[in-house]
């Protein structure tokens, strides 16, 4: 017995010896913190390795955790590059000092300006569109507007929402604060409780999910899911609507990422940043995933331009991640769960 | 076995005469709570306008959802965990072989999976009342919500009630049937002699599963959310993750903690009263059968409570994987060896230091000792994101110092131990020290003193004695240490995505991925291997304990 644990404790030296010297292996690849998924991000990596030979390592976490090991790490991190799943995040991670200014033609040129930090700390790759969902069978295109107009008692028991402690909806009551002032939002806020045909939803594929089995008939969703929805299951009786399109246009998140402040090869990340803003990165980006591309120019995802073009919000996600503590409070205020 | 006997050298190097045993068991107990310290350190920092809205608008709620969990659950898993037990320790009925170990498998689905299911199954969108109100043609007004709080305990229950289920079904067996047999013999009814002289024996037990449970519902928020249950934990990851205040949320914690640290309080004085060991080991009979119609109820109870944790979960399951198998990702495959390495290595690691803590408290007793056991026993009761960034901080820290000290560079780079598994095994021992400790102290407590007494007085050492005398009346408390152990890491995900070195992702990573993008039909696979791999040491530690 004697043997058997001298050997395993071996063994235990050993392999933590190898992932120590892992960790030290070639400083000339890169090494991302990503919030987005493996399965969202790793072909992008595995392309620019194959066209560059530079190699990339990467961590996923969830972009809070990830901050706090930045943190943690100060100047000692192996990390380059940060890359999150929304703009508050990236906005508290600027604002913490953990990532630095990149001025670069390349990003700037092909990243509209809402999309990305003005200081340039923070870049958006791709763009989440939240907008609203709709029962076609139940509900007349006609019938719908804005976000604000969801607060009318028209809708009463027929409105689905997801849990307010979703990032998507902090920001998008965020940008409604800046638009129409907090008294105002606050008592949409409350209206939209008031109208809510069930308790708030944890995801958004089980309320659309909900919409089509007509629980409800209308709700708030990012379009990749409605997109993921339809593919398994095109029958649905479910469309998106574009809301606001006279005034200020669909709230839209971004995806993006920043070149973290004590980074190792701050040269080859920034490439890399610029080499994601490119046409040919960009339709990958967002195409994983049914979303739309940072860059105007390039056209989303056949599937995804199908369900029509639409004004999208300029407002500027910095602010999203501003006002996200405020917009949580207020929700609370409201009774949105 | 593997698991008791490969931690005996590193017992023997720790075994230090007299005072000396305090000191170490106190130096350990700082070492373990070196993350509670980096939470205390972070919670320093100003976020009264968090607080101020918190105990404003949502501080009522959260407590009266927290309470009703925590007791909601607590009462159900004793229930549902000593009926269980009690039937298999003392009653054959049709399957009790199988149920012996069968019952205890739910412990390998984790509970954000198991909420999802339930959820998915019942909710108005799911198969049932989609099934039932084409059934019916219309709604169903009367069908129970399960995104409620009666459905958040149901779930909860289900997947915790195995601690119970397993604590006492070990202690039942050990109690055996002569207790019992005393009791009726003494006028009481079979019922009575249960309630009145088996239960209060099995005291120890209970009140460790119990408490283990109660941390758990606290800490939980995996399988709250999916429910979108708000309770405390809830309230402490929308402080960091919404508020972006991660003091607020240390804070609020630590908050928790001591909570925890009270129940850990009184739990332990209200055993610290009663002595619970037997001199003598039972005979291992097989239990007087049932009569024979009310031995095919009990096999339907077991049957239900197993169909609800285990079988119906896994049918929905491997009803999402089916359309997939043909893509399946060879990855998910490779993640199998890994979950499994890290989960046994943890094991060892989890079940060596609750042996040698055992022991220590065994040797001295006394509140200092059992207080720093319950100080290093705390790490299950943080939410583990925050204990994660607890484990996290001090290694940081001391690869900065060492960076800025230059003593340990070599060749062009700097030697790290964030990234490497040490953090990860460190995080495992911190979090789960409780779970092996719980398993081994109950089971150490059944040993009688006077076993070690007579060993003592026959001239044999102090390591003679734990090798001669626990170890081998020690076993299935040990195994069953290991299980739960191993189990509990393979399904843990926040220390594990915080401290893997680049590359080591498990199947709980790969079901962290895919379902914060909600992509919870393709983690359907990743958690069905889990379960099964899960499943192994679960079934190895019941083969261990003869039924």
């Amino acid at each position: 017995m004697k043997k058997r644990f001298t050997f395993s404790l071996t063994l235990l030296l050993a392999l933590m010896a190898v992932s120590t010297f892992n960790a030290l292996a070639d400083t000339h690849s890169l090494v991302v913190y990503s919030a987005r998924n493996e399965h969202l991000i790793k072909p992008l990596f595995d392309l620019y390795s194959q066209k560059t030979g530079v190699s990339i390592r990467y961590i996923t976490d969830k972009s809070p955790a990830l901050i706090q090991r930045l943190k943690a790490e100060g100047p000692n991190t192996p990390a380059d590059i940060l890359l999150t799943v929304d703009a508050g995040n990236l906005w508290r991670a600027a604002r913490e000092g953990l990532l630095q200014p990149v001025s670069s033609p390349a990003l700037e040129k092909n990243i509209p300006s809402h999309l990305r930090d003005p200081q340039g700390r923070w870049f958006g790759f791709s763009v989440r569109a939240r907008t609203i969902a709709y029962n076609t069978q139940l509900v007349d295109p006609s019938e719908l507007t804005t976000y604000e107009d969801l607060a009318d008692p028209k809708w009463k028991g027929r409105l689905c929402l997801r849990t307010s402690k979703k990032v998507y909806n902090q920001s998008l009551v965020a940008m409604l604060m800046a638009q129409n002032g907090e008294k105002a939002t606050e008592e949409m806020v409350r209206g939209w409780v008031a109208n809510l045909a069930t308790d708030v939803f944890s995801n958004d594929t089980k309320l659309l999910e909900a919409i089509a089995a007509g629980q409800c008939q209308v709700g708030i969703v990012n379009t990749y899911y409605y997109g993921r929805l339809m593919k398994e299951k095109p029958d649905l009786p479910l469309a998106l609507f574009w809301p606001d399109q006279d005034g200020n246009g669909v709230h839209v998140n971004v995806s993006g990422g920043g070149l973290v402040r004590h980074a190792k090869n701050e040269e080859e990340a920034v490439r890399f940043l610029e080499w994601l803003s490119t046409s040919e990165a960009q339709r990958i980006f967002a195409d994983l995933n049914m979303e739309y591309p940072a860059d105007p120019s390039v056209s989303p995802h056949p599937t995804v331009a199908s369900w029509g073009s639409f004004k999208a919000s300029s407002f500027n996600l910095s602010q999203a991640g501003e006002l996200q503590a405020a917009a949580i409070m207020l929700m609370d205020r409201a009774g949105y769960r | 076995m593997k698991a008791v006997t490969c931690t005996i050298p590193s017992v023997r190097r720790f075994f230090l005469p007299g005072s000396g045993r305090q000191w170490a068991i106190w130096a350990l107990a700082v070492l373990i709570t070196l993350p509670l310290w980096a939470i205390v350190r972070t919670a320093l920092g100003d976020s009264r306008n968090v607080w101020d809205h918190l105990v404003r608008h949502l501080m009522w709620g959260l407590l009266s959802n927290t309470f009703w969990l925590v007791l909601g659950v607590g009462v159900f898993t004793l229930l549902l965990g000593s009926s269980l037990a009690w039937l298999v320790a003392f009653r054959d009925f049709p399957g009790r072989r199988i149920f012996s170990w069968a019952l205890a498998l739910p412990l390998a689905m984790p509970g954000y999976v198991l909420a999802f299911v339930m959820v998915g199954l019942f909710d108005f969108t799911g198969p049932v009342q989609t099934y039932l109100r084409k059934l019916m043609g219309g709604d169903l007004p009367w069908f129970p919500s399960v995104r409620s709080r009666g459905g958040v305990i149901f779930t909860m229950t289900l997947a915790l009630y195995p601690y119970v289920y397993l604590m006492l079904r070990e202690a039942f067996q050990s109690l055996s049937g002569r207790t019992q047999e005393a009791a009726q013999s003494l006028g009481h009814s079979p019922v009575s002699a249960f309630l009145r002289v088996v239960l209060p024996m099995a005291r120890p037990w209970i009140g460790a599963s119990l408490f283990l449970v109660v941390m758990e519902c606290l800490a939980d928020f995996g399988t709250v959310a999916v429910f979108n249950y708000d309770t405390f934990t809830t309230a402490i990851y929308k402080a960091w993750y919404g508020l972006f205040s991660i003091e607020a949320a240390a804070q609020l914690a630590l908050t928790l903690l001591s909570f925890v640290f009270l129940c850990a309080f009184l739990e332990h004085r209200e055993r610290r009263r009663r002595r619970y060991h037997q001199s003598t080991r039972s005979s291992r009979a097989i239990p007087p059968p049932l009569g024979p119609r009310t031995k095919w109820l009990a096999t339907g109870y077991a049957f239900l409570v197993l169909f609800l944790s285990v079988l119906l979960p896994m049918g929905q399951l491997l009803a999402w994987t089916l359309p997939q198998l043909s893509q399946i990702p060879s990855r998910d495959l490779l993640l199998v060896g890994r979950t499994f390495f890290l989960g046994t290595l943890a094991a060892l690691v989890v079940v060596g230091v609750s042996l040698m803590m055992s022991f220590w408290q065994r040797r001295s007793p006394g509140t200092a000792t059992d207080l720093g056991v319950r100080i290093a026993t705390l790490g299950y009761a943080f939410p583990g994101s925050v204990l994660a960034v607890g484990v996290y901080l001090p290694f940081a820290l001391l690869d900065n110092l060492l960076a800025d000290l230059k003593i340990s560079s070599f060749g062009d780079g700097t030697f790290q131990l964030k990234g490497t598994l040490l953090v990860m095994l460190f995080g495992y021992l911190v979090r789960f020290l409780a779970v092996g400790h719980g398993a081994v102290a109950s089971g150490m407590e059944r040993c009688s003193p006077q076993l070690e007494n007579a060993a003592q007085s026959l001239g044999e050492s102090g390591w003679g004695v734990l090798r001669r005398i626990h170890l081998p009346l020690l076993t299935p408390s040990l195994l069953a240490a290991g299980a739960l152990t191993m189990v509990e890491v393979m399904k843990e995900m926040p220390l594990t995505l915080m401290t893997r070195p680049f590359g080591w992702d498990t199947l709980a990573v790969r079901i962290f991925e895919l379902t914060s993008e909600g992509l919870w039909e393709q983690a359907a696979l990743p958690a069905l291997i889990l379960v099964l791999v899960g499943s192994i040491p679960m079934m190895l530690a019941s083969r261990g304990v003869r039924v």
